[in-house]
């Protein structure tokens, strides 16, 4: 069984966001690190490989600059056998449209039976990369999967959603992104830390993949942010001095808005 | 965006000096890795370990599943890594507590760097495996009730009554003493000073725990009490004689202390900056006083400085050129440092400065016995001396 993982590298989300003015961009220049939700992603692909017949391998996949060594060697730590990285400049400034380009190239290169999106970015906060790869390679695509099991050659599948769960069988070849309930990452042992940068790391470039310059980066992409603003302060907020009388108007507020009877 | 804001970042009140750059891919994982576990499975918990007087022992199958056990020794399942990232695992292994340093500087260079570096091919087939997964726990007794910085005293002593071996005699301040499922014990033979594996429930061995401690609460401390305990020949360490055994086990030991004491310093420093920044007196926040933030600086300085030393310390080690005279000034320099911290951050937490809610009190304590366990402050004190001066003070 091949899986791939798609993961992201992202800014620390320890440290503030920071957005660039000049260039409308989030500036990615300071800490970068693994997206956490990618980490379920990948411990989700590693017990299926525990309980795969032998061979099966994981590929870590990524597009990011060529500095994002560190982000690699997390996600092989992490338990990926390889690492597929497609890293240009030209990739710059790519939206979604964009990097799913990207991303869908370089994992047509490979016949991977199951692909493995994280829910989500904790930079841009966009759940639907797993969705317009899925589009791009027409593969069927279920998202925010809860649960997973191996059924011979399909998946079944507990989809969160809003009002509960649903539950799926999606055959393979199929794209998933995973929720971050689905299951609890390990901690990356000391060995298979040490052990990472002597897994293969494979780096392309957009000519690899059969893209041009063009294909991706600012001009490939089909939005534009042409304005950023703060989002409006709160106008209808109500702040009470407890004058003795706090608790009364308080109630009031909640019976008037029907809150409680 | 003026053109500097490219060139340089803004301070990070965390890495002050950028020491982060110094350090390689493989190294920041494993600080990252084990910071985070800190997080997740000791922070919540700690205080209330610290006050039961207690630290759960399934800790250390965990600390074995991570690699962390033996981490810088070779072989037997032992992960081979470097002294660097030995060091930060124990800062931030620190960071948490004492305690649980201790619980893996024992393990792993005191007991476990014993039988690596001193036991027979069979002593180390027998325990290294199962130490390095946290299946079986070490401990290591050399310091006596009348024998501390001066171990060559010590009045353990061991006879031979046939093919056997007969050992009489007390170990004290012995970290993990009761849950070790194997002491190394050092005693006095008519051929010197030689080691000696005792297991547990060996007949004549007790190992009553030290109570009423106010420091290292969440590490346990026992005495080994060795009366008539009769191991066979092959349960002695089979070429090494006199000090130079034990001794070359606490250089190991007190190296990962150099690292371990800025773990504590930086916990308390980060705790004294994060309650300045947000209590607020007189209208404004405390760290906005100039009285806390020379305090502050000072605390700044202090973590940065014992960060550079113990990673110049480690280099040197990885290069193989490290001197026991170095690591007594790593530890000299930066367990002193890390008190003064802890001291400093105690006053900016004013009176939540002595309770459990905060680390800073719990580090405090702690540092009091790590400021003298393996080589006191003034034993390190008078290494440098002697290595400076070449005139040794004692010996």
């Amino acid at each position: 069984m091949k899986i791939a993982v798609c993961v992201k590298e992202v800014p620390d989300p320890t440290a503030e966001k920071r957005i660039d003015p000049d260039t409308k961009r989030l500036v990615r220049s300071g800490e970068n690190t693994l997206n956490r939700y990618d980490r379920h992603a990948i411990e989700e692909a590693v017990r299926l490989r525990e309980g795969a017949a032998p061979g099966a391998e994981i590929a870590v996949v990524l597009v990011a600059p060529a500095s994002a060594s560190r982000t690699v060697d997390k996600a092989l730590a992490q338990g990926g056998d390889r690492s597929v990285h497609l890293a240009d400049d030209g990739l710059s400034g790519s939206d979604i449209v964009a990097t799913s380009r990207a991303l869908a190239a370089v994992l047509a290169r490979d016949s991977y039976d199951l692909i493995v999106f994280g829910q989500q970015g904790s930079d841009a906060e966009c759940y639907v990369m797993a969705s317009a790869v899925a589009e791009r390679l027409a593969r069927p695509c279920v998202t925010q999967v809860a649960a997973l099991a191996l059924d011979g050659s399909s998946l079944k599948v507990k989809r969160q959603v809003e009002t509960g769960y649903e539950t799926l069988e999606v055959s393979l070849p199929a794209v998933i992104s995973v929720s971050d309930a689905i299951n609890e990452p390990r901690y990356p042992s000391l060995p298979a830390i040490m052990g990472a940068k002597r897994k293969p790391h494979e780096v392309l470039s957009l000519a690899d993949v059969g893209l041009a310059a063009g294909d991706v980066g600012v001009d490939g992409s089909r939005t534009h942010v042409s304005a950023l603003s703060k989002p409006p302060t709160r106008g209808d907020s109500v702040k009470l001095e407890d004058d003795g009388t706090a608790a009364e108007k308080i109630l009031a507020f909640l019976v008037e808005r029907k809150v409680v009877a | 965006m003026s053109r500097s804001s490219t060139t340089t970042r803004p301070i990070n009140p965390h890495d002050y000096l950028e020491i982060d750059t110094l350090l390689d891919d493989e190294e920041r994982l494993v600080r990252d890795t084990v910071r985070q576990w800190v997080r997740d499975r000791v922070l919540p918990e700690i205080g209330h370990w610290f006050e039961e007087g207690y630290l759960p022992m399934e800790l250390a199958p965990e600390l074995g599943k991570l690699g962390l056990l033996g981490m810088h020794l070779e072989g037997y399942g032992c992960p081979g890594a470097s002294a660097v990232a030995y060091g930060l695992t124990c800062l931030e292994l620190e960071a948490g507590d004492s305690g649980l340093r201790s619980l893996v500087s024992v393990q792993g260079s005191l007991a476990m760097f014993a039988i690596h570096n001193w036991g027979s091919e069979e002593q180390r087939q027998r325990w290294l495996p199962r130490m390095a997964a946290g299946e079986a726990l070490g401990c290591f007794g050399l310091t006596e009730p009348d024998a501390g910085s001066d171990p060559g005293a010590m009045r353990t002593r061991a006879r031979r009554d046939g093919d056997d071996w007969v050992i009489n005699g007390t170990k004290m301040w012995i970290t993990n003493g009761s849950v070790a499922d194997v002491a190394v014990v050092w005693a006095q033979t008519d051929d010197g000073i030689r080691g000696f594996l005792v297991e547990k429930g060996a007949k004549g061995f007790t190992t009553p725990d030290i109570k009423h401690k106010i420091s290292l609460r969440a590490s346990i401390t026992s005495e080994l009490v060795l009366e008539d305990v009769r191991v066979p020949a092959d349960a002695m360490f089979p070429d090494v004689r006199g000090l130079r055994g034990p001794l070359s086990c606490l250089n190991e030991a007190r190296y990962g202390i150099v690292w371990g004491a800025v773990g504590a310093g930086r916990a308390c420093y980060e705790s004294a900056l994060e309650y300045a920044k947000t209590r607020i007196a007189f209208g404004k926040p405390i760290g906005g006083t100039q009285i806390q933030q020379q305090k502050l600086a000072e605390m700044a300085l202090e973590v940065n400085r014992g960060m550079l030393v113990a990673l110049q310390i480690g280099r040197l080690k990885d290069a193989g050129t490290v001197r026991p005279e170095h690591v007594s000034m790593g530890k000299f320099g930066n367990v002193r440092g890390a008190l003064e911290i802890a001291r400093s951050a105690r006053t900016v937490l004013g009176g939540n400065g002595i309770t459990l809610e905060y680390p800073v009190i719990r580090h405090m304590n702690n540092l009091e016995s790590v400021y003298t366990y393996e080589g006191t402050h003034d034993v390190h004190a008078l290494v440098i001396g002697g290595a400076v001066t070449g005139i040794q003070a004692f010996r």
